[in-house]
């Protein structure tokens, strides 16, 4: 069972503020691993410093034993720093869907999903077969293929979100919050499609504040506070042991149950 | 309280804009869903998906300002006359600025140099068609129109050209730094003009239209320059090309992305900054193309040319919505009109037409015509 993903030691700024304290984190190949922990535990923070979009200032973040982000190693030699730039991340295998969902929402939902697979110059370059497939997981999406995605509801807005970052096969997805403000049965389908996309061996990387979804989803679990990871294991052993939970994820997980 | 309640509950019950999904599911189902079982299964194909609707408001803005000239004016062939020259400025000021908005969307740069590649492309129009003077006092049409596309060409290659330089010499070092972009493309600017004047001199230069260019379409009592419709022509002509870029190619689709979520776009494993070289060179071009339009317009070309186009291009990018390429094509028509209507109606109110059009729209949207998302 190797890492596909790995922080270590990892510390982020942004501007003057110390964000992450040394975050460790190792994300097996093929599994599921949630990432919880309290609002500002820095959970989002390690998503884009993963992605590029916040510099790594100090430790290293590898994917597939290759080197992604880092601080520069010698002072006053541009050429040496470890950090790839945001697009090349992407390019070697890694989807990012941000809590914000980033929906470019003057474009219609088919424009939307010809930008997010990079082999395709129009809609009829799509994979029809995978389409197809991500419509029988997001309906919505169908019916309202063309209509500007402004248009569609936050759930519809958050299935677009997962279908773009699913359009073309990836090797990690990197998902913040997906079920941040949608009904129950329609999360009920994210876990679904979910678990079809880890049975198709694609690995997860999935912050969530939802306990009951990350009980159905999660193989491993690592939980952050203050900026590191406080916990890690897995995600059966933390559902069973309520103390452990109390103690990780304070009186708040209550209210998910 | 009850009464409070119910008046909200009206309130909010007229909210079609956003598609709940369940709720019209049911209703639009057997409308919407395409026979699944077809072969070969292309997914726009047979959906009768209504499109967004447009916002039809700056248009009609557009027209009323069109009507309410007519009985100010008094005479119909007057009112014709001076809506073709506002017509004809509008889309020479629209070809100018529509790259400026699209740099300023895509990467939040504030370029206060932008004037000088419409001073360059109307200098290297002189020299071109100067060059050409065979060409440009022959009475055929199609020697003078060659002239005229020879020396656009050359305009826009050569401005097209100092974009890219001045992107990565100026810009570059700046991105994220409104103040210092302001003050260092406008350095940029003074240093191009009088580089200008070290070229070309520092005198107004002629640029006489060519021989078949000149005088006037009569139709009826109302005269129309004959180079205002060849303007008019060439400016729907760049609208159209635009809007085809931008809707229905890949890199089209990226900059209307970028536009709105830069950061996304990066995500999704695109090089912005590539993509904003060519918009910025694309841009740099369109103004050279501008320059030599404008240049023919008036009919003459001084060094000063850049720095007096620029207030007009910001005013007009500014009512259409920053960013947004639609909004500057209805801006800068709107600014060609009443500059044309009340120089006519109110020579004194001409002095500030353009300020009074900017405060009027911006007290009626203050982000402009058409609204960007996202900024």
């Amino acid at each position: 069972m190797s890492a596909v993903l790995e922080l270590q030691g990892v510390h982020t700024h942004i501007g003057a503020y110390h964000i992450l304290h040394g975050v460790d984190l190792q994300v097996p190949a093929g599994q599921v691993t949630m990432l919880l922990g309290r609002n500002g535990a820095g959970k989002s923070t390690t998503l884009r410093t993963i992605m590029g979009l916040w510099a790594t200032s100090s430790g290293a973040v590898r994917f597939r034993g290759r080197q992604i982000g880092g601080p520069k190693l010698e002072a006053g030699r541009p050429a040496g720093s470890a950090q790839l730039a945001t697009p090349d991340i992407a390019q070697l295998g890694i989807a990012y869907v941000p809590e914000a969902m980033g929906i470019f929402t003057d474009l219609t939902v088919q424009d939307n999903m010809v930008l997010a697979a990079r082999s395709a110059r129009r809609a009829a370059e799509l994979d029809s077969a995978r389409l197809e497939w991500i419509f029988g997981l997001f309906p919505a999406l169908k019916k309202f293929w063309l209509y500007p995605a402004g248009k569609l509801s936050g759930g519809q807005k958050q299935m677009l979100a997962v279908a773009r970052a699913i359009v073309e096969p990836r090797e990690l997805l990197l998902i913040d919050e997906p079920s941040k403000g949608l009904a129950p049965s329609i999360i009920h389908n994210l876990i679904d499609a979910l678990r079809q996309l880890k049975a198709q061996n694609t690995t997860i990387l999935l912050v969530e504040q939802n306990f009951q979804m990350a009980k159905a989803l999660g193989d491993g679990v690592a939980v952050m506070d203050n900026g590191r990871i406080v916990h890690a294991g897995a995600m059966a052993q933390l559902a069973e042991d309520e103390t452990l939970q109390h103690r990780l994820l304070g009186l708040s997980l209550g209210a998910h149950q | 309280m009850s009464t409070q309640a119910r008046r909200a509950e009206r309130r909010a019950a007229p909210k079609p804009a956003v598609l709940s999904g369940e709720a019209s599911a049911g209703r639009s189902a057997s409308e919407l869903t395409p026979s699944g079982d077809r072969a070969g299964y292309s997914p726009t194909e047979g959906l009768q998906v209504p499109k967004a609707e447009f916002d039809f408001k700056p248009l009609l803005l557009l027209g009323a300002v069109l009507l309410a000239a007519w009985p100010l004016i008094g005479s119909s062939s007057t009112w014709l006359t001076l809506s073709v020259a506002g017509l004809a400025m509008g889309l020479i000021i629209f070809v100018i600025a529509s790259g400026l908005t699209l740099i300023f969307g895509l990467m939040d740069v504030l370029n206060f140099g932008h004037g000088v590649f419409i001073a360059l492309g109307a200098f290297v129009a002189t020299s071109v068609m100067g060059g050409m003077a065979d060409w440009t006092a022959s009475e055929s049409l199609m020697s003078n129109l060659a002239a005229v596309f020879a020396a656009m060409l050359i305009a826009m290659a050569a401005a097209g050209a100092l974009g890219l330089a001045f992107e990565r010499v100026i810009v570059r070092p700046v991105y994220g730094l409104h103040l210092k972009q302001i003050l260092i493309t406008m350095g940029g600017m003074i240093v191009g003009e009088e580089l200008i004047k070290v070229i070309w001199g520092p005198l107004q230069i002629p640029l006489p239209l060519p021989a078949a260019l000149r005088g006037s379409f009569v139709i009826g009592d109302a005269s129309i320059e004959k180079y205002r419709v060849l303007a008019v022509a060439i400016g729907l002509v760049v609208f159209a090309l635009l809007l085809f870029a931008l809707n229905r190619t890949k890199v089209g689709l990226l900059i209307r992305a970028g536009v709105q979520d830069r950061e996304m776009v990066e995500s999704l494993g695109y090089r912005i900054r590539r993509l904003f070289v060519v918009v910025f060179a694309a841009g740099s071009a369109l103004a050279g193309l501008g320059g030599v339009m404008w240049g023919l317009y008036q009919q003459s070309v001084t060094p000063q040319i850049g720095a007096q186009v620029n207030v007009l291009i910001f005013i007009v990018i500014i009512i259409g919505g920053l960013g947004s390429t639609f909004g500057c094509f209805v801006g800068a028509l709107l600014v060609g009109l009443m500059a044309n209507y009340t120089g006519f109606v109110a020579p004194k109110v001409a002095l500030f037409s353009n300020i009074l059009l900017m405060v009027v729209v911006l007290l009626w949207r203050p982000q402009g015509v058409y609204p960007v998302a996202n900024r």
